[in-house]
């Protein structure tokens, strides 16, 4: 979807931070909880590891949700939300006893009937073989298909519609696309499209390289 | 999230927020917390760059390694004992005094956790996320990191579940070192390609 998590290339945000050699892992002592809920509460959510599913929650939370805690709030709320959209928290549930928490007499609401997806992973992780042989061909000029997907998708807005070349073909994998959704896994091949910077950015850009990862279904030819 | 009563916003913050979501999965035995709580040891512990200098310094020191790692590097990593969620298909590329590789996840924050841990925050910033793949030269001297004019800059947007390693050029004047010896030398950002590897 063409969404908050969608920012490639993407102006506004001021300079960046330049790095620090001595930054732990967890700069606050909430982060570490907040990290290992997410994921848990994603194994719940789901059944099982979904990526593409928790993935696409991040990318559905609003700004504040999105942002305002950095990285490992947005995991945290990302968690929340697939609890909640399935059903093993009542909305407003975490905060209710948030507020408990903190001496506030807050009437919790009732725990509803889980309502899992339908999910069933052929093999862990996202590598899968597939029997048929690859579209695209290393050193052939491809396109990023122009589309605009309204759920799930890994192919970036800032390459749509742009001219690459297969540089490596990667092995197949599940596609995020209907995984996310849980409408199955469709495995594809992986590519590693080469763009040049002015292909992508204009004739003023600074010379580059940039290299994408395109799912089979995400690229067409250009003949 | 915030919430409003009586037209006064009221935030209750995060860290209270993750202790309440710990507490209504633990009461109804949805979550374990030793489970939790061996996740966060994991990560904040046992994975981090590390892992990624061995595999650099190896890869300096043993050239069959070294080719191995460029050719399969899940497989040659995996010689090493790194592997795990996030790390599924590794793809080594090389720094060279003209060609420089630096990786971003544009879409989320993807980095391959088994080599380098968990993301440092400037890779998860907007900033960089946004930035690197349209003016990478000058994000990469805001980082401190000046390239000559002739270097080649390839940006690997981790959009897959493939992930990207940076094994950095090996800097001058250590020639005379044994591997043990370069692994502190090794640094996570010359791993994601912001920075390069200097001599002791």
């Amino acid at each position: 979807m063409d969404g908050i998590a969608d920012m490639g290339g993407t102006q506004g945000w001021g300079p960046v931070h330049p790095p620090r050699p001595d930054e732990p892992v967890f700069a606050e002592d909430w982060q570490r909880k907040a990290f290992a809920l997410a994921i848990l509460s994603s194994r719940l959510a789901c059944g099982g590891v979904n990526t593409d599913a928790f993935r696409h929650a991040l990318e559905r939370l609003d700004r504040a949700a999105y942002f305002d805690d950095g990285y490992f709030g947005r995991w945290f709320n990302g968690g929340e939300l697939m609890l909640t959209e399935r059903s093993i928290l009542a909305p407003g549930a975490i905060e209710a006893r948030a507020r408990s928490l903190r001496g506030e007499h807050v009437e919790e609401p009732p725990i509803p009937e889980p309502a899992r997806p339908h999910y069933a992973p052929t093999a862990e992780g996202s590598l899968r073989s597939v029997d048929t042989a690859p579209a695209f061909a290393v050193g052939e000029r491809v396109r990023a298909k122009n589309v605009s997907v309204p759920g799930h998708t890994r192919l970036p807005g800032y390459v749509r519609g742009h001219i690459g070349v297969v540089d490596v073909i990667q092995p197949a994998h599940v596609l995020p696309d209907t995984n996310a959704h849980f409408l199955g896994e469709n495995p594809q091949y992986v590519y590693t499209v080469r763009f040049d910077s002015r292909e992508v950015w204009g004739a003023d850009a600074e010379r580059f390289a940039l290299t994408v990862e395109m799912y089979e279904s995400y690229l067409e030819t250009t003949a | 999230m915030t919430t409003t009563h009586g037209g006064q916003d009221e935030t209750v913050p995060v860290a209270l927020r993750t202790e309440a979501l710990e507490q209504l999965l633990t009461e109804r035995g949805l979550i374990d917390p030793k489970v939790m709580n061996g996740i966060i040891t994991e990560y904040e512990t046992n994975v981090g760059p590390l892992n990624g200098a061995k595999v650099v310094a190896k890869a300096w020191t043993d050239p069959d390694y070294r080719q191995r790692l460029l050719q399969d590097g899940t497989a040659a990593i995996k010689e090493l004992g790194f592997s795990g969620p996030q790390g599924e298909h590794i793809v080594v590329v090389e720094n060279t005094p003209t060609t420089h590789n630096l990786v971003v996840c544009t879409l989320c924050s993807c980095y391959p956790w088994p080599v380098l841990g968990l993301p440092p925050s400037w890779y998860k910033d907007p900033a960089y996320r946004a930035r690197v793949v349209r003016e990478p030269r000058t994000v990469l001297s805001e980082m401190g990191l000046e390239l000559d004019d002739d270097v080649q800059i390839t940006v690997r947007d981790s959009t897959s579940e493939v992930r990207w390693l940076v094994l950095p050029e090996r800097p001058a004047g250590t020639e005379h070192l044994a591997e043990e010896e370069l692994v502190p030398l090794v640094t996570r950002d010359a791993m994601v390609g912001v920075a390069k590897v200097e001599a002791p």
